[in-house]
C-alpha cells in the first residue's frame, strides 16, 4: 500500500505555501520531513490527511484518490499524531487512547471489550500502564505525548503521520518514541515524520525530504541528502556532520553544531 | 520496566471497575431521588394529596376525595411530566452543544433557538393567536433562528474555524432575534398584549396541558436519541474538529445532527414554557463533575440532575407565595448563587 501526493500545490487562502509536491510513502519505511519553521510540514501533513483541500494535485491511498474514501476507511489506514492540542474535558487517559479505536467502530456506537483490551496492550507497550485513570489534562506535556501515541497505535494504522513526534519530550522519552518508530518501522508501518532534528533521521535510519523555498528541495536517503552544506542552507547555521565509529551500536552519523 | 507495568495493571484495573461501580450506584441514586422527587411533587400544592389517597386511587380507580382524579390527572401530572421533559431535554442539549462546541460555558440558547422562539410568540400574542398558534410560532422560529445561523455560518466562513463561525453567527441571529422581540414589546398594546409578552418571556410550567405532553414527549425522545446514540462521537470531538476527522469522524455529519436534535428538543419544550435559561449550562456542569466527562453516562446523568432540579425549582415556584413565582426568575436566582457554590467544590478537581 502506497500514499502518495501527485504535483500538489497547497495553501490557505490566496496564498501558496508549497507547490510542485511529488512524495510517496511506502509500507516499511520512515521519511523524515526537515525544514524550518513555516516551511510548511504542517500544511503538506494537513493535506495528505485530507483536512485541508489542496490548490490542485491529487492524493492517493492505495491508488485511489483520497476524495474517494471516507473519514472512517482512511482513519483505519493513517493515523496522525498532531502538535499541539488541547482538550478542554477531564477525559481519562484511557478514555483518550479509546479514541484512537473510533474508526473500528460504528457511527453509532461506543468501545467494546475488545477495544478496551486494544487500549490497554498500546499503554503496556509504551510502558505507561501506570497512567490508565489518571486525567489526560492534568499530565505532563511528555506524558500527553506518549498517550497520543499510544491513541494512534490503538488506531492499528497502516500509516502514521507525526508532527514532531518528540518536541516537548525529556531525553529519555525522546529516545523511546524514536525505539517505537523503529519498531513500527519493523512492523512494516509507513511513518512520515517531521522533525527539528536531522539526528533523529540517522536514528530511524530514514529517507528525508527536505522542504524549502516552498517545494520538495532535495529528497534521498538521509546519509546522502543531510549533508553539512545542505544544513547550512536551510538552517543557516554551521554543522558538522560526522561518524560515529563503526564498530559500536551506535555507529551511524552525527550533527554536531559549532557554537 | 515492563515487570513493573505488569505488576501495575491488576491495581489499574480495580480502579477502573471501582469507578464504573461507582457511577452505576450513583445512577441508581439519581433515579431514585427523581422517583422521590416526583411523588413529593404531585402531593405538593395548594390542595394537598396524600400518598396513600393517590396509590389507592391508582389501584382501585375510586376515591373517597372526589377532587383528587382531576387534581391529578388535570393539573399535577402534565406540570410533573412537563418539569422532567423541560429540565432534560434543556440539560442534554446543553451537554451536547458544550462538547460540540469544546467550551463548557456554552448552553442551548447558542445558535439562537431561544430568541428565535422569543420573537415567535411575541408575534403570535401581537396577533391574538391561541396557545397552539403561539406555541406553533414560537417552535417554527426557535428552529429558524438556528436554520439562519448555520446558513451565515456557511456563506460566511468558508475558510475560517467552522466552531468559532458558528459561535459568532449564533451570537448575530440572537442579537437581530433580541432586538425584534423588543419591537414587538414596543408596538404591544401596554394593557393588555405587553404583559402577555413579557409572562411568556419570564417562563412557567403551569401553562402546560395533557395535550401538550402528548406532543413534546416523542419530540423529545425523537431528538434525544441520535444525541445519545452518537455520545462516542461527541467525547471524541472535544479535541477538536481536525483531530477528530484523522480519527475517523465525519465532523460535518455529526455536527449538522447533534445541532438539528438539540435545537428540535429545545424548541419543542421552549414553545411550551417559555424561556427558561441556565438550566443548561449548569446541568451539565453538575453532571460532569458527578460521573465525569464521557458522553455515555453524561448524557443519561445531565438529564436525571436536570429533571430533579426543574422539579424541585417549580416546587417552590409554586407554593412559596400564594402568587406563583415565573420560574424563569427563581432559576436564575437559585442557580446562580448554586453554580458559584458547586464552582467553589469542585475547583480542586479538574475539568
Amino acid at each position: 500500500m502506497i500514499l502518495e501526493i501527485k504535483n500538489g500545490v497547497l495553501g490557505y487562502g490566496h496564498d501558496t505555501v508549497l507547490s510542485n509536491i511529488n512524495l510517496k510513502l511506502e509500507m516499511g519505511e520512515t521519511v523524515c520531513l526537515l525544514g524550518k519553521n513555516g516551511s510548511g510540514k504542517t500544511t503538506l501533513f494537513k493535506v495528505l490527511l485530507g483536512i485541508l483541500k489542496p490548490f490542485s494535485g491529487t492524493i492517493l491511498l492505495n491508488g485511489i484518490s483520497i476524495d474517494h474514501w471516507n473519514r472512517r476507511q482512511f482513519a483505519q489506514l493513517v493515523g496522525y499524531i498532531p502538535q499541539a492540542r488541547s482538550l478542554p474535558f477531564p477525559f481519562s487517559v484511557l478514555d483518550v487512547v479509546l479514541f484512537g479505536r473510533t474508526a473500528h467502530l460504528g457511527t453509532f456506537t461506543f468501545p467494546r471489550k475488545k477495544d478496551h483490551i486494544i487500549a490497554e496492550e498500546c499503554l503496556e507497550m509504551l510502558n505507561i500502564s501506570h497512567l490508565k485513570d489518571r486525567i489526560f489534562t492534568q499530565l505532563s506535556g511528555g506524558e500527553q505525548q506518549m498517550v497520543i501515541v499510544a491513541r494512534a497505535l490503538a488506531q492499528q494504522p497502516a500509516f502514521l503521520i507525526m508532527d514532531e513526534p518528540t518536541s516537548s519530550l525529556d531525553f529519555g522519552n525522546q529516545i523511546k518514541i524514536i525505539k517505537q518508530i523503529n519498531s513500527l518501522k519493523n512492523k512494516s508501518l509507513g511513518i512520515l515524520m517531521a522533525t527539528h532534528s536531522p539526528d533523529h533521521a540517522f536514528m530511524c535510519d530514514a529517507n528525508v525530504a527536505i522542504l524549502h523555498q516552498k517545494t520538495i528541495w532535495k529528497y534521498g536517503y538521509s546519509n546522502d541528502v543531510i549533508t553539512e552544506d545542505i544544513l547550512k542552507t536551510i538552517y543557516g547555521v554551521e554543522v558538522k556532520v560526522c561518524t560515529m565509529p563503526s564498530e559500536d551500536v551506535t555507529a551511524r552519523r552525527v550533527c554536531v553544531p559549532t557554537v | 520496566m515492563p515487570n513493573k507495568s505488569k505488576q501495575m495493571s491488576p491495581i489499574n484495573t480495580q480502579t477502573s471497575d471501582k469507578k464504573r461501580h461507582f457511577s452505576g450506584l450513583l445512577f441508581v441514586g439519581l433515579a431514585i431521588l427523581l422517583i422521590v422527587t416526583i411523588v413529593f411533587s404531585i402531593c405538593l400544592g395548594r390542595y394537598p394529596l396524600s400518598v396513600t389517597d393517590i396509590l389507592s386511587y391508582l389501584f382501585t380507580g375510586k376515591s373517597s376525595d372526589q377532587m383528587l382524579p382531576t387534581v391529578l390527572i388535570n393539573v399535577r401530572l402534565p406540570r410533573i411530566i412537563g418539569a422532567v421533559l423541560v429540565g432534560g431535554a434543556l440539560s442534554i442539549s446543553g451537554a451536547a452543544y458544550q462538547g460540540l462546541f469544546r467550551n463548557p460555558m456554552v448552553s442551548p440558547d447558542i445558535l439562537g433557538v431561544s430568541s428565535g422562539a422569543g420573537f415567535g410568540a411575541s408575534i403570535a400574542i401581537m396577533l391574538s393567536f391561541s396557545m397552539l398558534g403561539i406555541q406553533a410560532m414560537a417552535f417554527g422560529m426557535g428552529l429558524s433562528a438556528v436554520f439562519l445561523a448555520l446558513s451565515v455560518s456557511k456563506v460566511i466562513g468558508k475558510n475560517h474555524d467552522k466552531i468559532l463561525m458558528l459561535v459568532l453567527s449564533g451570537m448575530v441571529t440572537a442579537a437581530i432575534f433580541n432586538a425584534l422581540v423588543s419591537l414587538m414589546k414596543y408596538l404591544a398594546d401596554s394593557d393588555t398584549k405587553l404583559p402577555d409578552i413579557t409572562f411568556w418571556l419570564m417562563g412557567t410550567l403551569s401553562r402546560i396541558t395533557m395535550e401538550d405532553i402528548k406532543v413534546v414527549l416523542p419530540v423529545v425522545v425523537i431528538g434525544a436519541l441520535p444525541i445519545f446514540l452518537l455520545g462516542w462521537r461527541l467525547n471524541v470531538l472535544s479535541f477538536g474538529d481536525e483531530e477528530a476527522k484523522t480519527l475517523g469522524v465525519n465532523t460535518g455529519f455529526v455536527r449538522f445532527i447533534i445541532i438539528c436534535c438539540a435545537s428540535l428538543i429545545t424548541a419543542s419544550v421552549v414553545c411550551v414554557v417559555g424561556l427558561i435559561g441556565w438550566v443548561g449550562l449548569i446541568i451539565p456542569h453538575f453532571a460532569r463533575f458527578l460521573v465525569g466527562p464521557n458522553y455515555k453516562v453524561l448524557l443519561p446523568a445531565s438529564f436525571l440532575s436536570g429533571s430533579i432540579f426543574i422539579l424541585w425549582v417549580d416546587d417552590i415556584a409554586r407554593s412559596a407565595t400564594t402568587l406563583e413565582i415565573p420560574i424563569g426568575i427563581l432559576i436564575s436566582l437559585i442557580g446562580a448563587p448554586l453554580f458559584l457554590l458547586f464552582l467553589k467544590k469542585s475547583s480542586k478537581k479538574a475539568w
